[in-house]
């Protein structure tokens, strides 16, 4: 196994009281693996993955539970300088939005480059170099001229090629991509993520793919964790969650997809809003927003039941939900 | 950018004419100018006249102004009422000044921008706090208690640096006033550069910086602190004129006779020409530093293009 | 100048030596923002706005609690001086000359034998008068003239920012010197006079800026939309969200007017003796500071509060009224 998050707790302590971003959630992830982690903001995907990362914003994002074993060893033992020497080179992150996660007043060139200067110990000029390169790698065009040009200088779509080549740059076992396209128009959002899954398969990386978009999960993935107010509320192959959902809350986010064969009817939307994380509620999370919730719903939370070998879902009535597929 | 430099010229002429009108039209509500020309006594009506004639005053405000300007772009800024050229006060004062602002900017830059980052990476703890309400008390003193302070203790009591300044005013003597006329500046640069440290360090591209795995004191020095300094440079910029102007006070204390020193003796003899004239550099030299900040911007950032 | 991309704040530039008059204007730009809890979880349908969320947050600040206790002590000692300090601050013997504390006198004689905690006390009264007044006056003219031109636009607002541009070019100590050099009226009508005339351009530049960010919102458009008309737009949708940077600004200015005028005074051309200032008397002990250092630091250390207080009090409103520094 290449990842392997166990029962990880996250806390944010502000003003206002503790929020509790991420309340147990194990995943795992195998070298050539992708795994999508859906969820609205604030159901803690995006804290989980900082928390992989060693980014989290600390002070006030803390963890307080929980493993993060990477090939083999608990980073959260590490000491911040082993940790360091982690990040970047073995795993690395690419964000949602490239335009503010690119630094403004540094080219491109400089930002690839410091990559090969640090982990390598490269000479600026054979780091230059190797920035050209990956730039072409990422099918970037006129790469050796571009290379000094400033990141406002790109499109969108040419930022995220640049992000996901720094990424890249030191070939790491790892890569965490935070909703890599929600920022992009639609046209170039499949260029930018077939891109991805084409180096992914190349160099057999694992890749954990943060999204909301299940339209984009459906192509590229081959697992899936959904996420709900910090938990993991589902857990399945791509292919059995759309044939038949095993939690109330996936089945509203695929119902919530607007589809070619039901034009005319009114689409579906999940009623209510993604609970407050610092008073999540009592029992199943999402009881309040649920079709099906009974009373135990209210006072008991579900665990994590085993569907099958490779599924989980945690609602008491996966079994119902699994039948009214068929509705 | 070369049209932006030509833009920018064109709009400080107004501006320059406005502030060099504005300073004349305030000289001469001074009071009589030649009041002061005949000692303790009142001139007699009749030298009074003969002087007001000699010097062009007999003529409107606003003719002196034109006649002044005139004479100003043939590099005549006129006579100081004792007969010496105001040109040659110039000569001598402002190398004084001069250098009494580089050691002033440095103070800011080495001092300012250290202290600045030290709190700013370290938002809320112990060393953040003690500078913070350093900075408060430097800022809520005015520069005369500072300046008198600091002379009695390190130029009397404890005889570290002498208490006046020589003629020469060499740099080494305007090391103490140096920091005295920078005092306020400094804890302006330390403020402003923790807040912009602090609110950068949240920032997309520094999270970035981290996730790439760059030891913390890189992701300080390349990352944070560059973009950081963009509004710390403005302001130290733009000092620069606020410094040499405001050096009055600094230079009173510490006898150093620079551009303050002549301005104020200039405004107790009520001598015209030599307050309008160096009024006029000082003007200059504010209008040019704020060109030169604003194209140091577009260096800094390159986001910024001017056409 | 609608080439720049950003207006880099010159506002700091045309201070003087003792008077620094712009410490927040820089950073009271980040002022228009609405205010979020981090992650967006704040707690769900209280209703927050801007000033009472502020308002909660100073009345839990200590440094706004004492700042403000010190301006209530400062206003209250200004008006009625005779309730702390007998005596008056003219009645000096020259015999007591520069001599230390004494009964009746805690903080000691000045040169001319005044009791320092008398004169100390009945200063504030100057002080916290042209402080007042000066900031209600550069107020007032700084945010109408800044926020007709910021609302407008238009040549006005043209010649308004060449004419701020002209103002910043002339050092505000140097403006004071020649301005009050030739005033023989020993009052604070003619400081205050001169401070107005050349800190009004500091608020107008902040009121117009926050005008026009405000006149931006989509509220804003929308109630153009309606067809409201421009007076009730400006009070009604636009000034109570322009005026917040213009409050913070003015308190720090007030502060530093208050160290303004006590360097005029002391560069001898604010209040001259028999007037009671501060700046008076720190300039009066000046000479003999080795001798009889408490005549110099008790009137010091008053001012040096005064105007922290004023520049705290500003601090705290500004940090209450600026979510992102939360």
């Amino acid at each position: 196994m290449l990842l392997d998050v166990r029962d990880l707790h996250v806390e944010f302590r502000t003003r206002d009281g503790v929020a509790r971003a991420v309340n147990g959630v194990s995943y795992s992830v195998d070298a050539g693996e992708t795994l999508a982690v859906l969820g609205e903001s604030g159901s803690g995907k995006s804290v989980t993955a900082q928390a992989v990362m060693g980014i989290l914003d600390s002070p006030p994002g803390r963890i307080t539970g929980g493993e993060i074993l990477f090939q083999g060893q608990d980073l959260l033992t590490l000491k911040e300088e082993e940790r360091r020497k982690v990040r970047g080179a073995r795993m690395a992150m690419i964000f949602q939005d490239a335009l503010s996660a690119l630094n403004p007043v540094l080219s491109v060139g400089d930002q690839l480059g410091e990559m090969f200067e640090v982990h390598r110990g490269m000479s600026r000029k054979d780091a230059r170099a190797r920035a050209v390169e990956l730039m072409d790698r990422v099918r970037i065009p006129g790469a050796a001229q571009r290379v000094r040009d400033y990141p406002h200088q790109f499109s969108g779509g040419m930022r995220q090629r640049i992000m996901i080549a720094m990424a890249l740059a030191l070939e790491p076992a790892l890569i965490i991509a935070d909703e890599p396209t929600t920022a992009l128009d639609v046209t170039v959002q499949a260029q930018v993520m077939d891109l991805l899954a084409e180096l992914q398969r190349e160099y057999r990386m694992g890749l954990i793919l943060i999204t909301h978009d299940l339209g984009v999960v459906a192509d590229v993935a081959d697992r899936i964790a959904v996420m709900y107010a910090g938990r993991i509320v589902e857990t399945a192959p791509v292919h059995d969650i759309y044939k038949a959902p095993a939690h109330p809350y996936t089945r509203g986010l695929l119902d919530s997809i607007p589809r070619l064969d039901q034009k005319g009817q009114e689409l579906y939307a999940i009623k209510g809003l993604p609970p407050n994380l610092m008073h999540i509620p009592a029992g199943c999370a999402f009881h309040p927003r649920c079709p099906m919730a009974r009373d135990e719903c209210r006072t008991d939370e579900p665990p994590l039941h085993e569907v099958s070998a490779e599924r989980g879902s945690a609602c008491h009535f996966w079994r119902e939900c699994l039948d009214e597929r068929t509705r | 950018m070369g049209r932006y430099i030509v833009r920018r010229l064109l709009q400080m002429i107004p501006v320059f004419i406005g502030a060099t009108l504005l300073i004349f039209l305030m000289v001469n509500v001074m009071g009589d100018p030649v009041a002061g020309l005949c000692g303790d006594r009142a001139c007699d009506p009749a030298t009074a006249a003969q002087l007001k004639r000699e010097f062009g005053l007999d003529m409107p405000v606003w003719q002196q102004y034109v006649t002044y300007m005139g004479n100003l772009f043939t590099g005549d800024f006129g006579t100081a009422f004792n007969g010496e050229p105001v040109i040659d006060l110039m000569a001598s004062a402002f190398p004084v000044t001069i250098r009494l602002t580089v050691v002033a900017i440095l103070f800011e830059i080495v001092v300012g921008i250290t202290l600045g980052v030290l709190t700013g990476t370290r938002r809320g703890k112990p060393v953040d706090t003690v500078v913070l309400v350093l900075t408060l008390i430097v800022i809520s003193v005015p520069v005369f208690v500072t300046g008198l302070v600091l002379q009695l203790l390190f130029g009397v009591e404890w005889h570290w640096v002498e208490p006046s300044v020589s003629a020469e005013a060499n740099f080494g003597e305007l090391i103490l006033p140096g920091l005295v006329l920078a005092s306020v500046s400094l804890a302006y640069v330390t403020r402003l550069t923790r807040t912009s440290i602090a609110e950068n360090r949240r920032s997309d591209y520094v999270r970035t910086a981290v996730a790439k795995g760059l030891p913390r004191r890189r992701v300080v020095t390349r990352h944070l602190l560059r973009n950081s300094l963009i509004p710390v440079v403005t302001f130290i910029g733009t000092d620069i004129g606020a410094l040499m102007g405001g050096a009055i006070v600094t230079e009173r204390i510490f006898n150093i006779h620079g551009v303050g020193y002549q301005l104020y003796q200039g405004i107790v003899r009520q001598n015209t020409q030599t307050v309008v004239g160096f009024v006029t550099v000082l003007v200059l030299v504010f209008l040019v530093a704020n060109l030169i900040v604003d194209l140091l911007y577009a260096v800094l950032d390159p986001r910024i293009r001017y056409a | 100048m609608p080439e720049q991309p950003y207006e880099p704040d010159r506002v700091i530039a045309g201070t003087g030596a003792g008077g620094a008059m712009d410490l927040a204007a820089g950073e009271a730009e980040t002022l228009e923002k609405t205010p979020g809890g981090p992650l967006g979880t704040g707690p769900q349908g209280k209703p927050r706005s801007l000033w009472s969320d502020a308002w909660r947050d100073l009345r839990r600040n200590p440094v706004f609690i004492v700042s403000a206790l010190v301006i209530l002590f400062l206003v209250f000692i200004s008006l009625w001086p005779s309730a702390i300090a007998s005596g008056s601050p003219l009645a000096c013997d020259l015999a007591k000359s520069q001599d230390g504390a004494g009964p009746g006198a805690p903080f000691g004689y000045d040169g001319q034998g005044c009791n320092v905690y008398t004169r100390t006390v009945y200063g504030a009264r100057t002080s916290v008068t042209v402080g007042v007044l000066a900031t209600l006056g550069v107020s007032i003219l700084g945010s109408v003239l800044g926020g007709l031109a910021g609302f407008f636009g238009g040549l006005g607002d043209s010649l308004l920012s060449r004419l701020t541009d002209i103002f910043f070019a002339i050092p505000v100590v140097l403006g004071g010197l020649v301005l009050l050099s030739v005033v023989t009226s020993n009052t604070v009508w003619p400081v205050i006079g001169f401070m107005v005339l050349l800190g009004w351009p500091q608020i107008s530049r902040i009121a117009r800026g926050s005008v026009i960010t405000a006149r931006q919102n989509d509220y804003v458009q929308a109630a153009r939309a309606l067809g409201a008309s421009n007076s009730r737009m400006l009070l009604r949708h636009i000034a109570p969200n322009a005026v917040a940077p213009v409050i913070v600004v003015a308190t720090i200015a007030l502060g530093t007017y208050i160290a303004l005028e006590a360097t005029l005074s002391y560069l001898g051309v604010g209040l001259k003796p028999p007037s009671v200032s501060w700046g008076i008397d720190i300039s009066a002990a000046s000479p003999y500071i080795r001798n009889a250092p408490h005549a110099l630091l008790w009137p010091s250390g008053a001012l040096a509060v005064t105007v922290l207080a004023f520049i705290m009090l500003g601090d705290a409103v500004r940090d209450a009224l600026d979510p992102k520094l939360r």
